[in-house]
């Protein structure tokens, strides 16, 4: 099989700067306070997907599926290690990205087409099919601020959905939309998955992840803690836990009780 | 033993009990909150039957973000076309005059400027055809200072498109600095034409002095916006010492009064003759009035005190230093834009 994405050792640092104007970082000074402070949301993660896998990132919120998209995606880069891909990145991270309010749905169509990598002649050829599964209908030539957010959302998925990608990167927050629409994605996202088309599906449902990825990953704080079969991963993510486990007085809890009244 | 030593033994007790092993008990009370709530968040579409395709892929494994610089901006000229189209609608959205405010601002300052100084400080007797010479220099420098202010911002502004999606981020202040283009290019089509009603005799030299001029002018400008976009996605400060040195600009380059004002300084003070020198911009403007005003001269010869004598050996150095500004600007910027999303 051929490499698709390989991940190697990669760390992102964020530096989180407290105090922005010159005032309230004297302020901080005098008092003491730290002015920046550094957090990794990616710790040393390594993984290799080969063409024509779907791998479905899990994790709590916060636990740096995002920021590892981004930096698939090429919007950032690691502080350490590194990450190669191979061929067109498309997908649904930068639906509707770059809409600009006043100019119509037609013009924007071709400026987020040209962000997500098309050309002129590409999108010219895909422009009836686009406009086909947005379904906007006569709203094409009409400013895209008068139109209602499913609206908005569809023209930017379907552009999205129409790059002919070999990996597509999908981040389930961003699929809004009715749910027939969210349908229609899903089932557009399988066929895309039959193509041979790398997935990279970021999701917290669990059915949605079970009938559509090969494999999970499960990130927590950064760390990349699963990497296997769907099952086993859901499985993972929720520990195992009796739901109705509480968490009550540990052991250590008692003996230091026990400690404190000799 | 007191009963309030006893209750404060047991609440660092449990304090201490919130350890990894409690972290994770959260995490996976939180994980199962999580995974019942968002279980059908999305709807469920069963996998397509029969053989999945294998997508032969002809293309290198390569680094998702390269580092690809201004070159890479001039290979994607059909995305930088567009995000033109798009900052030339997005700045004349909503306005009933649209792109022509920008040509009523700039024709109200040269009536003020020729008017003060032309009229009132009588400058068009020591200086012939004074309109075109004042023209000549603020039309570059407009186009000059709308580059940098307009770069200073661009990176900034365009967060949205930055955040989501790769590309050449050089692009934002080179589209700036196209968008400029389209303001300045009608003005230097009616400098042109004034030009050449007032008599237009061109030579070889001014037409040289016109393009030395010009790459000066876009090395120096396109070197700014590089550096200064930059600075503004870390301090959005900048934006705001950009403008206020554009006000500037206009009184710190030979237009509204003559160079040789400026020889005449530097006799005494050769000091601030230098310093005043040293601006790209300066050096542009001469090269540019060499070009525009010069010719259109009828006796030339009794105003080649109107230049410095070392007018080409001045412009070629200056050349030189703006290209390794430029080089310099591409450096600091890809240094910083690393750091760009978190920043924005």
């Amino acid at each position: 099989m051929v490499d698709s994405i390989v991940v190697q050792n990669v760390t992102k640092d964020f530096t989180m700067q407290y105090h922005r104007s010159l005032k309230q970082m004297a302020v901080a000074t005098f008092k003491g306070l730290p002015l920046k402070e550094q957090f990794q949301a990616v710790n040393d993660v390594s993984f290799t997907v080969e063409q024509g896998e779907s791998i479905g990132l899990m994790g709590l919120n916060g636990s740096g599926k995002s920021t590892l998209l981004k930096l698939i995606n090429g919007v950032m880069r690691p502080d350490q290690g590194s990450i190669r891909t191979r061929g067109r990145i498309a997908g649904l991270i930068a639906t509707g990205a770059g809409f600009h309010p006043q100019m119509t749905g037609r013009e924007n169509l071709f400026l987020n087409g040209a962000i997500l990598g098309m050309g002129e002649a590409e999108i010219k050829r895909k422009f009836d099919d686009i406009v086909a599964f947005a379904d906007i209908g006569k709203f094409l030539d009409t400013p895209v601020s008068h139109y209602s957010s499913g609206m908005y959302a569809r023209l930017g998925f379907s552009i999205a959905i129409h790059v002919d990608a070999d990996i597509f990167l999908a981040d389930e927050v961003l699929a809004v939309g009715d749910r027939p629409f969210k349908r229609k994605c899903v089932q557009k996202m399988q066929e895309i998955r039959q193509q041979g088309t790398t997935i990279f599906y970021v999701s917290h449902a669990t059915a949605s992840v079970r009938s559509m990825c090969d494999r999970v990953l499960v990130l927590e704080s950064g760390h990349l803690n699963f990497d296997g079969d769907v099952e086993e991963g859901i499985r993972y993510l929720q520990y195992d836990d009796d739901p109705t486990d509480q968490p009550t007085t540990a052991a250590g809890n008692t003996d230091e009780e026990l400690g404190a009244d000799i | 033993m007191s009963k309030a030593a006893d209750r404060a033994a047991r609440r660092a007790a449990k304090a201490h009990a919130v350890d990894e092993n409690g972290r994770r008990r959260n995490a996976a009370r939180r994980a199962r909150a999580l995974a019942e709530k968002k279980s059908d968040a999305m709807p469920v579409a069963a996998p397509l039957d029969g053989p999945r395709g294998v997508r032969v892929v002809d293309a290198e494994l390569v680094d998702p973000s390269p580092r690809g610089g201004i070159a890479e901006v001039f290979q994607q000229r059909y995305l930088l076309r567009l995000i033109v189209g798009r900052q030339l609608a997005a700045q004349y959205a909503a306005s009933v005059l649209g792109l022509l405010w920008s040509y009523i601002q700039p024709a109200m300052r040269f009536g003020v400027y020729f008017f003060v100084f032309g009229v009132v400080l009588s400058a068009h007797k020591s200086t012939p055809n004074f309109a075109l010479h004042l023209f000549a220099g603020m039309v570059f420098v407009h186009y000059f200072s709308e580059t940098w202010s307009g770069g200073t911002r661009s990176v900034r502004s365009n967060r949205a498109l930055l955040l989501k999606m790769r590309m050449p981020r050089e692009i934002f202040p080179v589209a700036a600095m196209v968008t400029a283009m389209y303001h300045t290019g009608p003005q230097i089509l009616i400098l042109t034409v004034f030009c050449v009603i007032a008599g237009w005799h061109l030579t070889f030299t001014a037409v040289a002095a016109g393009v030395l001029g010009l790459l000066i002018l876009l090395t120096f400008a396109m070197s700014m916006a590089l550096f200064f976009s930059a600075l503004n996605v870390y301090y959005k400060d900048f934006q705001n010492i950009v403008s206020t040195f554009t006000q500037f600009l206009h009184f710190m380059v030979p237009m509204m009064y003559s160079y040789s004002f400026i020889a005449k300084l530097g006799d005494n003070h050769p000091w601030i003759y230098q310093l005043y020198m040293a601006n790209p911009l300066a050096e542009s403007v001469l090269l540019m009035q060499r070009f525009f005003w010069y010719p259109t001269l009828d006796d030339p010869e009794k105003y080649t005190n109107e230049f410095p004598p070392d007018l080409f050996e001045r412009g070629f150095i200056m050349l030189g230093i703006c290209l390794v500004l430029l080089y310099l600007a591409q450096k600091f910027f890809s240094r910083l834009e690393s750091r760009f999303p978190e920043r924005l």
